[in-house]
């Protein structure tokens, strides 16, 4: 996005509870007179983000400019910025009227008078009764309030105090407002009237807004520029259009609209391998590189068997007013697809999706993560193609396995945890490698080996095309044959379904 | 006959007629009747000529007040500091400070005495001090419980909108603290003032019988067998009670429409 007239910059915020980062290195400006939105899923930073800005959370690190100076010592009450609270927080001693006043009491207004030697000063001077009561009945006008000036904040309705919340920000003609999920309480319809007006006013306005929501179609309709976060990170910057056509990674694409999301190989040339296919692309990737495809369901097209490129059948369907949404079954994987053209459950049919649709993404390695673990009868975990020794009673704590090899919880319940889902997680240090084939669990070949700085990346790729991700201090070739090992204690498993399933 | 939920007021309406309306309807009695039992207002003459006990009824005021000025004084920032999660991270304090109420009120306040008397406040010097010290330590509790509790309820968010909207923290305890903890001041402050009107075993053993309340004044005719004075009087503090709480009512309308106890 253009740097153009910038109003506020974040650079380097970092905000630390205890030992766990709530914002991580944040970087953002925001224009003048733009609408911008923090999005992401609960817990990810967004409050707290607003929260900094507002000055009611001091930054650990890094730095607030407001018109190019560092707001970030300003208690909240000398900025000129004004928030919208989550839940309102009006006053609920004083009516509409006074609540919408009260910020008016505490402003100075400049002027100017001449001395007699003919000098000028500036004085202040407080807001006349007058002044406060256009702006009040003004700001009333704006939320469509005028005739609840005298009623009790507390007789009013959700929608009716959210908009008494807007005017009591607005008639202090901050130049920046803060919104902090301010739809959330309201039902559907009530939101979906309020967003219209929200951004009519911002329109009317020509304040600066800053709007927190989890809601993607929410953020997509509003605003100019969406920062979606997901766990104190900015993801990604960008128009509604670039995040929903571009998005930057996996998470982005999953969290904005509805995305298909499978792990790809690149095999030529704007060549990539999902779904058992080798599909045509646009994007230009390393030869070998896994990736991550995310294709939508809309662009994911049903042809008559064979016309298409890869078969499917279609196992479910489900109509959603103007379209159907249907789920097709490409060997083990899904593919989610939306059209307004009929098809029966159950037939076979044949999928095509154009090149240009088919958005590849860079895979970001943090840990070694095996979504489709499971444990088997010897309470030993599979994945990646190999069993593994690992401790199932870290899956539910303080629990154990008696002699007879069953799972047995502090509430006394027992478990026959064969074929029980888990999802399995090792750190890329965790991971052994050797040149002693007979050593590991299984064997692979080294693809790919990055140096990180002090160690290398290794990828170590197995017949059945499943990859480990291993740091390590020693150099290897590429192409090399090893065997892998994890250590019994390296193994992080954690539930995917409900154990109860398994009770015995 | 179907049993219907009223019916289990019964023992308690039995109640209030044996020990609330009975006993008041005796006051009326006994206060416009003389000693010999003929219908008379010699009690209200006699209140009102002499001197003495009128001013013992407005020294009894201003001591009422002061103790509740003096105890909402000590007991606001305490409960603030107790609801405030920052400071106070369990409720231990809050426990300590409610404990003396657990003890026997004489032995404690004759504790209080002799401690007063042993750090060199003398009760028998120091009379009007000593009855305040005791006054403030015996009903401090009361007014740091309901505090604390409407505190508690307090929404944080609405200091920090205070904060946001340009009020620096002096204006937002003054503007927004303060009235929306009004309920809370109201039920405190009455908590308070009725029974230390009528309060009259601290002054007395704080005092050494210096300081006489109102309370203890109408003990004194009580028990001089003079029932027809001291019910006159009674009757005088029980509509005087009765008008403090009707002004109370007026400032403590509930902000969530519920009326308080009071
Ligand atoms: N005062 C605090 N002390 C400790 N941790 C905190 C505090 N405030 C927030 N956090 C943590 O910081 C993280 C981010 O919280 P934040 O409230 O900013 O999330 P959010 O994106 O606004 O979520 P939501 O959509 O649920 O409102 C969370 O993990 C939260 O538990
Ligand atoms: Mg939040």
């Amino acid at each position: 996005m253009a740097k153009k007239d910038v109003i506020l910059e974040l650079i380097n915020v970092n905000k630390k509870y205890e030992d766990s980062y709530a914002v991580e290195n944040f970087n953002l400006y925001v224009n003048k007179g733009e609408f911008i939105t923090f999005l992401g899923p609960s817990g990810c930073g967004k409050t707290t983000t607003l929260r900094m800005i507002a000055g009611f959370e001091k930054p650990t690190s890094g730095q607030i400019l407001l018109n190019g100076k560092d707001i970030g010592s300003l208690p909240p009450y000398k900025r000129p910025l004004n928030t919208v609270f989550q839940r309102y927080a009006l006053f609920p001693h004083l009516d509409v009227y006074d609540n919408i006043a009260f910020g008016l009491k505490f402003k100075k207004v400049a002027y100017e008078v001449t001395k007699k030697d003919g000098t000028k000063v500036t004085k202040y001077r407080k807001f006349t009764r007058e002044e406060v009561d256009a702006k009040v009945t003004k700001a009333l006008k704006i939320v469509d309030l005028e005739a609840f000036e005298s009623r009790d904040v507390s007789t009013l309705s959700g929608g009716q105090q959210q908009r008494v919340a807007i005017a009591r920000a607005i008639v202090n003609e901050p130049e920046i407002l803060l919104l902090d999920e301010p739809l959330g309480a309201l039902d559907l319809k009530m939101r979906k009237e309020m967003q219209l007006e929200l951004k009519e006013m911002h329109r009317k306005l020509g304040i600066t807004f800053i709007y927190v929501t989890h809601d993607q179609e929410e953020a997509l309709t509003m605003s100019d520029m969406i920062v979606v976060m997901e766990d104190g990170q900015i993801q990604q910057i960008g128009t509604p259009l670039d995040i929903y056509n571009e998005p930057k990674n996996a998470f982005v694409a999953d969290f904005i609209g509805e995305s298909n999301i499978y792990v790809g190989t690149m095999i030529g040339n704007k060549k990539v391998r999902f779904l058992g296919t080798t599909w045509e692309c646009i994007d230009d990737f390393p030869v070998n590189q896994k990736v991550d495809v995310v294709v939508r369901p809309e662009d994911v097209i049903i042809k008559p068997l064979g016309e298409g490129a890869v078969k499917a059948k279609i196992v479910n369907k489900i109509f959603k007013g103007i379209h159907y949404q249907f789920t097709a079954m490409v060997g083990n994987n899904e593919v989610l697809i939306q059209t307004t053209a009929d098809h029966e459950v159950n037939t076979e049919v044949s999928l095509s999706i154009e090149p240009d649709l088919i958005q590849i993404m860079n895979r970001a390695y943090d840990a070694n993560i095996y979504q489709d673990a499971y444990i088997n009868k010897n309470n030993k975990v599979v994945f990646a193609g190999a069993t593994w020794d690992c401790d199932i009673t870290q899956l539910v704590n303080g629990s154990s396995v008696d002699e007879k090899g069953y799972f047995s919880t502090p509430d006394g319940k027992k478990y026959d945890l064969t074929d029980l889902d888990v999802i399995a997680t090792i750190d890329m240090k965790d991971i052994e490698i050797s040149d002693d084939l007979e050593d590991g669990n299984i064997t692979g070949q080294i693809i790919q080996m990055v140096w990180k700085g002090d160690h290398y990346q290794v990828i170590v790729r197995t017949e059945e095309e499943e990859d480990f991700v291993v740091d390590t201090e020693w150099t290897w070739n590429e192409l090399d044959t090893v065997s892998v090992k994890i250590p019994e204690s390296k193994i992080k498993l954690t539930l995917k379904e409900d154990i109860s399933k398994y009770e015995i | 006959m179907k049993f219907r939920r009223k019916y289990l007021s019964i023992p308690y309406v039995l109640f209030l007629v044996c020990f609330v309306v009975i006993p008041v309807l005796f006051i009326v009695y006994y206060a416009f009747t003389n000693k010999g039992g003929q219908l008379s207002i010699d009690n209200l003459i006699r209140f009102f000529s002499d001197k003495t006990n009128v001013d013992v009824l407005l020294i009894s005021f201003a001591y009422a007040i002061i103790n509740t000025f003096i105890c909402l004084l000590i007991g606001y920032p305490l409960a603030m500091v107790l609801a405030n999660r920052k400071y106070n991270k369990s409720s231990v304090l809050v426990m300590l400070f409610i404990m003396p109420m657990w003890i026997n009120f004489i032995i404690r306040t004759s504790a209080t005495r002799d401690v007063l008397n042993w750090i060199g406040i003398s009760t028998g010097a120091h009379s009007e001090l000593t009855t305040i010290i005791g006054l403030v330590y015996n009903y401090l509790p009361f007014v740091v419980l309901p505090l604390y509790t409407t505190m508690l309820k307090m929404d944080r968010s609405q200091i920090e909108a205070s904060l946001d909207l340009g009020a620096n923290p002096f204006h937002t305890f003054f503007k927004t603290i303060i009235p929306m903890t009004m309920p809370g001041i109201v039920s405190a402050a009455t908590m308070v003032f009725m029974p230390t009107l009528s309060s009259y075993v601290i002054s007395d053993i704080l005092s050494e019988y210096n300081v006489v309340l109102f309370g203890s004044y109408i003990d004194l005719y009580f028990n001089q067998a003079d029932w027809n004075f001291g019910s006159f009087m009674a009757l005088i503090m029980l509509l005087l009670i009765g008008l403090s709480v009707f002004i109370t009512r007026k400032f403590s309308k509930d902000d969530r429409g519920g009326r308080s106890i009071w």
